[in-house]
């Protein structure tokens, strides 16, 4: 490596909290605008789906595993699971899974 | 006022922790990239605990591997990592609209998909106070994780590190799925989210792009969709659907 690691640092840690922080920091009133209200209403449950969905069937050692916490996951969820709840029972279910299916 | 800043900040550390132990489990797979990128335990620990994104920060590791100029490694990171620009547009019209700027910079500090996901869906305006405290166990968990990641390798169970990784997923659901019970709009649009992501990962066409901006696009061209076919009533905030 010819270049120095920490500039490399520096410079994603710039970009990334600009990224971060300008909408944050500039829109600094309630948007009054339909459709853009709309739009940024929409968006986390969006995105989130999107980062769920198909992200988890390769996050663990098999996709069996990863269904059934999916299946799990979103059944508790439904039923009013906690945040945590949800969360640990995730990893629970996957290593049992794992455990019994002996990968 | 002090006790509500104190209520947010507990409740924070509180709902902190799973994103904490995800974060953990996630992280020590970027520490083992830091370390086949030939990066030092110290420098790949403090990556994380400054970048707090995942996809972001392997890009950039494994750029950095390849030797690539400070430019390329700045745009890919801003590509990366493009989405919490949205993110930050939300969160801007779910805080009070006179909060100071200093509460503004430091929230832009911790703007991560978990961090954001629960901030921004609690009801009402958002408090500050619950972002530092969910950031003040979430940063070392991520920290910690890399830094486990660069030191052990690959000596830790696979089960184990398995296991946790499907934390961060277990939370979204969390967050995703109860409005989904009262509102069909969002039913109906997590299921077409679920589809389209399932479809843009399968097709070749698609193999192009990162995953980073398949998640923009994804969110930008459905969420925009449903805001033109479905635009929120109400007149206050924009959380009362």
């Amino acid at each position: 490596m010819k270049h120095n690691v920490y500039l490399y640092i520096l410079g994603m840690w710039a970009v990334s909290y600009l990224i971060r922080v300008l909408p944050l920091t500039l829109i600094r009133r309630q948007i009054t605008n339909k459709t853009i209200r709309s739009f940024l209403f929409y968006v986390p449950y969006v995105t989130l789906a999107v980062m769920t969905f198909p992200a988890i069937l390769s996050a663990t050692q098999t996709p069996v595993s990863a269904w059934l916490a999916l299946a799990g996951g979103l059944a508790l969820a439904w039923f009013g699971g906690s945040l945590f709840q949800v969360s640990v029972a995730c990893c629970a279910i996957v290593f049992v899974a794992e455990l019994v299916l002996r990968v | 006022m002090l006790t509500d800043r104190r209520k947010w900040f507990l409740k924070g550390l509180k709902d902190g922790i799973p994103i904490m132990l995800g974060y953990f489990a996630v992280s020590i797979a970027l520490g083992i990239s830091a370390r086949n990128a030939g990066m030092t335990a110290p420098q790949a620990t403090i990556a994380s605990a400054l970048i707090m994104a995942s996809a972001g920060q392997y890009i950039g590791f494994t750029l950095i591997a390849a030797g690539a100029s400070y430019l390329e490694v700045v745009v890919m990171e801003a590509i990366a990592n493009a989405r919490y620009l949205l993110m930050s547009c939300a969160l801007s019209q779910k805080v009070d609209s006179g909060l100071p700027l200093r509460h503004r910079l430091l929230m832009g500090l911790w703007i991560t998909d978990e961090i954001f996901g629960v901030s921004v869906s609690v009801e009402g305006r958002l408090n500050p106070y619950y972002n530092y405290g969910m950031a003040a166990v979430a940063t070392p968990g991520w920290a910690l994780g890399t830094l486990m990641g660069v030191v052990l390798g690959n000596a830790l169970p696979v089960r184990v590190v398995s296991a946790l990784s499907v934390g961060l997923f277990g939370m979204f659901m969390s967050i995703f799925v109860p409005p989904m019970r009262k509102n069909r709009i969002i039913a109906a649009l997590v299921a077409l989210s679920f589809m389209a992501s399932y479809a843009m990962n399968a097709l070749s066409w698609f193999d192009g792009i990162s995953s980073g901006m398949k998640i923009i696009l994804l969110t930008v061209v459905i969420s925009l969709g449903a805001a033109l076919l479905f635009p929120v009533k109400g007149e206050g905030d924009a959380d009362e659907a």
